[in-house]
């Protein structure tokens, strides 16, 4: 087996470049890896899955992922699983901006103010998926916050 | 020449990792939104990856433009496996390469080099849409 890290998360963003949707997909996915959860999360490349990233491949064969999708086709989810394992979680956009009356976010290439707190939202689902595959505590999800506001 | 034309496709990376997709991409929007409008339009790699019916039949067939961030070119590989008749390569860390003193930085939001450099990447691929353009009569 491949030397892996240990206890991570792996995140796939669609990263959809047509939609505004994708944009979002892809600053969520950079919060939570940068700031929310640096410890627990890796960003895995999409595209990597048809290109032969064997890396990208084995990880989540042997880890938890989370697609990070824009629309409803799913294209993260869907090529995790043709490519290599199920995820264990799935996240799309405009299932979240409907759930929290969002609209006009703004273009793919500049996301406006409400864009950009959709992408907030859709971090914070991931966080809460990224600490129920990890079964983490309270308390530890607790620094890992405290980590965030340092 | 008369009746719609068919725009060439612009396929970046999708990288979301390093501070060259985040500008291969940025590369893309000044082409497709700024520079040439008219002419190309931009796919969404993930589409393609996923096999999704309408991305493939945007591209088969077709010239289309991949704008890469690194040397796996994962663009010009979703292209060419989803029946692209020919795949111009634009690669970003060539273009670096020429740019010595730009350093870019940021994948959400690129610093003031890495625009400059999506700007260089693009005014790359627009000559190649103008080659494409012209070898098509269309010019």
């Amino acid at each position: 087996m491949p030397n892996l890290p240990r206890k991570k998360v792996g995140l796939i963003a669609c990263s959809g470049e047509e939609l505004p949707e994708g944009t979002v997909t892809r600053r969520a996915v950079r919060k939570v890896l940068e700031t929310l959860r640096p410890d627990d999360t890796v960003t895995l490349c999409l595209p990597l899955f048809l290109a032969g990233g064997e890396g990208e491949r084995a990880f989540a064969r042997h880890y938890p992922t989370i697609a990070v999708d824009g629309c409803d086709k799913r294209c993260a989810a869907l090529a995790t699983e043709k490519y290599s394992a199920k995820p264990a979680a799935s996240i799309v956009v405009t299932q979240a901006a409907k759930e929290s009356g969002c609209r006009a976010i703004g273009t793919a290439r500049h996301l406006n103010g409400s864009g950009l707190r959709l992408a907030d939202a859709v971090a914070e689902k991931i966080v809460g998926e990224t600490d129920r595959l990890l079964k983490r505590k309270p308390s530890d999800a607790g620094r890992a916050a405290g980590r965030e506001k340092r | 020449m008369s009746g719609t034309r068919r725009k060439i496709s612009v396929v970046p990376c999708s990288g979301i990792g390093k501070s060259l997709g985040a500008a291969a991409r940025e590369a893309a929007y000044v082409l497709a939104e700024d520079l040439r409008p008219d002419k190309t339009k931009i796919v969404a790699l993930s589409l393609l990856v996923q096999g999704d019916e309408d991305a493939r039949r945007e591209v088969a067939g077709g010239e289309a433009v991949a704008i890469d961030g690194c040397k796996l070119e994962c663009a010009a590989k979703g292209l060419a496996c989803s029946g692209a008749s020919i795949v111009h390569k634009v690669a970003v860390f060539d273009v670096v390469r020429r740019h010595r003193g730009l350093k870019p930085e940021g994948v959400c939001d690129l610093n003031e080099d890495g625009l400059r450099l999506a700007r260089a990447t693009a005014d790359q691929a627009a000559k190649i849409v103008d080659d494409v353009d012209a070898e098509d009569g269309r010019a």
